[in-house]
């Protein structure tokens, strides 16, 4: 016990002797926390609009109107001819072209229809797939209003039948995204911390060759991991508990469920974490190969996590992968406990999962570490 | 100069390790998300209530189970069930039917259906809800076949360069340019701070090398590795993934080429501020690698973030290098179209070199 306190001791000292590391440590997490909690979003906003209208007509002008009082839209461009649109979408000046043809408003009164053309730029999938559908609801909101205002001549049909559907968003019934996302950058910035120091922590000490001094004392193996472990372990939740107030007091999030459930949680992910990192240092000898491995299991470890793309969407064979991934379940109950409120029973999966994981990861991290240099 | 250039490269192919990671790593995280990652959102699992059980009901049932958005997940019996199922977090959208569905169409009502979604993911809660009416809303047409619509404005859409709205056209260049900004920027900080770290700097600084050929012998290998990485990203989008390459080559390498000494340039400027490596890595990792999976259009739709936002997102280099690749191998236009974001990044080397030349310190302290 004296000797883990003695290897505790020279491990604080050593964070906090090191004036360039503490606000990297301190400060950057909460810059993140905040720019990142903007940027992530996957909201289609401000969408460029760049309007061809060869008609100039009534109805063009209206439907035109439409679409600029919208706020999913921004106007970059109006022009004559799809030529010169197109070329806009070129030089990426523009993503969503409304084309109105010359004839729109004489062949929608006598013809009693009339085309239209979109052009969407669908580079990005996703949110051209959004894009489609705020265009569309404009332009069958329009043609529902002229179907009106035209009614008296059309002929009078039997009542169809009709569904009302009624839709409600429960737990965030804004749909704000910062609600979804804050939870997973948290859990972001904790292991970064975590696996990138711890990491790097021992391969330091052997590249400088002071690991060499430590393996040559008495030190046992599990009192020096423990050592190891323990500094960074209480940092992370030190950051954690941080984050979470400034969830609470700058974006109003507060955890629905039990505080102490996110702690518990929280503490068995960091031991898994860590183990990770220390595993990783034992196949590295020099901090530049410790940065690279961590780096890419940390970059696969949050795309396959479901923090930013949803994990049903992944082929089967990689939801399969997600289930050997600790960051996925972190998130997983981050969201559950802090925005639905779940208890401990409800997140009893997760957590006995991780603590198998933090067992072996540990263990091998002890058993790979060997007092030779 | 020609020696120490030879030494660099010594240095980086003597280790064994790092080379295999160097170059296994962009292949195995291009191969990973562009199979695994997408923001469509497909295979979702549900949960019914169905109090009317008759035909209306089932149709619309064997009708979203068919789109393929949704996972059948069981019935439920209750209202009360609802609450708890949502915690347990496997089900994200409940669909209610309510009674008499067949009856209540037949007699002129409403047939209620009420779609609930479990808004934590308000994204997949919004986009499920919308399939979902929109399958109960093609039923609806069906059965009412007989009734005309007069006045249709018809809109024919065309989805440019991604017909198929595939996700990997958005991934394989943003994991480009996240790979190179690693390589690039992460790999010359590291190793110059190492070279602080270790001492040895003293020595080469008292060496007739001038600091220019110093930085200069530090960059060459790394030039040399990331334009490997970047032709083997990009043959593996071009044959494993399909992705189109309909501008021209050589505008496509030049460019890269300079993408990637724009980011060894911010390399050097990070090297010139810290003292140890894990300060260098640091600052990579929380200054550069968040920021341009963040902000630089790879993931989430620049346009839609806040002003600030958008404006910050001007300063990230892979937001105008991921313009480009997209430019010149989707929309196939000519370098000539894109000569704003070349110019820019063109700036933004030149300053960057010219701060570090005046950080660059020749003592240590």
């Amino acid at each position: 016990m004296k000797t883990i306190y003695y290897l505790l001791k020279k491990e604080f000292r050593q964070i906090f002797r090191n004036r360039a590391m503490l606000p990297i440590l301190f400060v950057m997490p909460v810059v993140q926390l905040l720019v990142l909690s903007y940027a992530a979003t996957f909201e289609v906003k401000n969408i460029r609009l760049h309007i061809v209208d060869n008609d100039q007509s009534a109805f063009s002008r209206e439907l035109t109107q439409k679409f600029l009082v919208s706020d999913h839209f921004r106007l970059t461009g109006v022009s004559f001819s799809g030529r010169v649109a197109i070329d806009e979408m070129q030089r990426h000046n523009t993503d969503l072209i409304l084309h109105i043809p010359a004839y729109f408003e004489r062949d929608l009164v006598r013809n009693r229809k009339a085309q239209l053309m979109l052009s969407i730029n669908a580079i990005d999938g996703a949110a051209a797939a959004v894009e489609n559908v705020y265009a569309m609801s404009i332009i069958q909101d329009f043609n529902e209003n002229i179907r009106v205002s035209m009614a008296d001549d059309a002929l009078p049909s039997e009542r169809p039948k009709v569904f009302s559907i009624t839709q409600s968003f429960w737990f965030n019934p804004e749909l704000d995204y910062k609600t979804f996302m804050v939870p997973g950058i948290l859990v972001l910035l904790v292991t970064m911390i975590a696996v990138f120091l711890a990491g790097m922590n021992i391969v330091r000490e052997k590249e400088i060759g002071t690991l060499e001094q430590i393996n040559v004392t008495p030190i046992k193996k599990h009192q020096f991991i423990i050592g190891k472990l323990l500094p960074f372990w209480l940092l992370a939740l030190v950051e954690l508990a941080g984050g979470l107030l400034m969830c609470w007091v700058i974006f109003g999030i507060g955890v629905a469920g039990s505080i102490w459930v996110v702690f518990l949680f929280a503490s068995v992910y960091l031991l898994v974490v860590l183990g990770i990192g220390f595993f990783i240092s034992n196949f590295a000898n020099t901090q530049q190969q410790a940065m690279f491995l961590s780096w890419f299991f940390m970059v696969i470890f949050i795309l396959m996590s479901g923090l930013f793309t949803p994990i049903e969407s992944m082929p089967s064979w990689a939801q399969v992968l997600t289930e050997f991934n600790p960051v996925r379940y972190f998130v997983e109950v981050m969201r559950m406990v802090m925005l639905k409120g779940a208890g401990l029973d409800d997140i009893l999966p997760q957590l006995t999962r991780l603590v198998i994981y933090a067992v072996l990861m540990n263990g091998l991290a002890v058993v790979g570490y060997k007092k030779v240099a | 100069m020609k020696g120490f250039i030879t030494k660099e490269f010594f240095h980086i192919f003597r280790d064994r390790r790092s080379l295999i990671i160097l170059f296994g790593m962009p292949i195995v995280q291009i191969l990973l998300f562009g199979f695994a990652i997408t923001n469509e959102i497909r295979n979702v699992n549900i949960a019914i209530l169905d109090k009317a059980h008759d035909t209306s009901s089932e149709r619309i049932i064997e009708k979203m189970l068919a789109s393929g958005y949704f996972v059948m997940n069981g019935y439920l019996e209750s209202e009360d069930e609802i609450e708890a199922i949502f915690q347990k977090g496997k089900i994200k959208a409940v669909v209610v039917f309510g009674p008499d569905l067949d009856r209540n169409l037949a007699t002129g009502g409403n047939g209620a259906i009420q779609i609930l979604a479990d808004a934590t993911d308000p994204n997949t809660a919004n986009t499920i809800a919308n399939y979902a009416a929109s399958i109960v809303r093609d039923y609806q047409a069906e059965i009412n076949l007989n009734t005309t619509v007069p006045f249709q404005i018809i809109p024919e859409v065309r989805m440019l360069y991604n017909p198929e709205l595939k996700g990997v056209f958005m991934f394989i260049p943003g994991t480009m340019t996240v790979i190179l900004m690693l390589v690039s920027a992460m790999m010359t900080s590291i190793s110059i701070a190492r070279e602080k770290e270790m001492g040895t700097m003293e020595v080469l600084l008292v060496s007739p090398l001038k600091p220019v050929q110093v930085v200069t012998g530090k960059v060459l290998p790394y030039i040399l590795l990331s334009s490997i990485n970047a032709a083997v990203i990009l043959l593996l989008g071009y044959f494993v993934f399909k992705m189109p390459m309909e501008g021209s080559l050589i505008a496509l390498m030049g460019t890269t080429l300079l993408f990637i000494i724009t980011t060894l340039s911010l390399g050097i400027l990070i090297s010139t501020v810290a003292h140890t490596q894990q300060m260098a890595m640091m600052i990579s990792l929380m200054g550069l690698m968040l920021p341009t999976i963040m902000l630089s259009g790879f993931v989430f739709p620049i346009d839609s973030m806040p002003w600030p936002l958008r404006f910050l997102s001007n300063l990230i280099p892979a937001k105008w290098f991921i313009i480009i690749l997209k430019g010149l191998m989707l929309k196939g236009v000519s370098i000539t179209y894109l000569w704003k974001e070349v110019l820019i990044l063109v700036l933004m080397t030149l300053a960057l070199i010219g701060l570090s030349v005046k950080k660059y310190a020749i003592r240590l302290t």
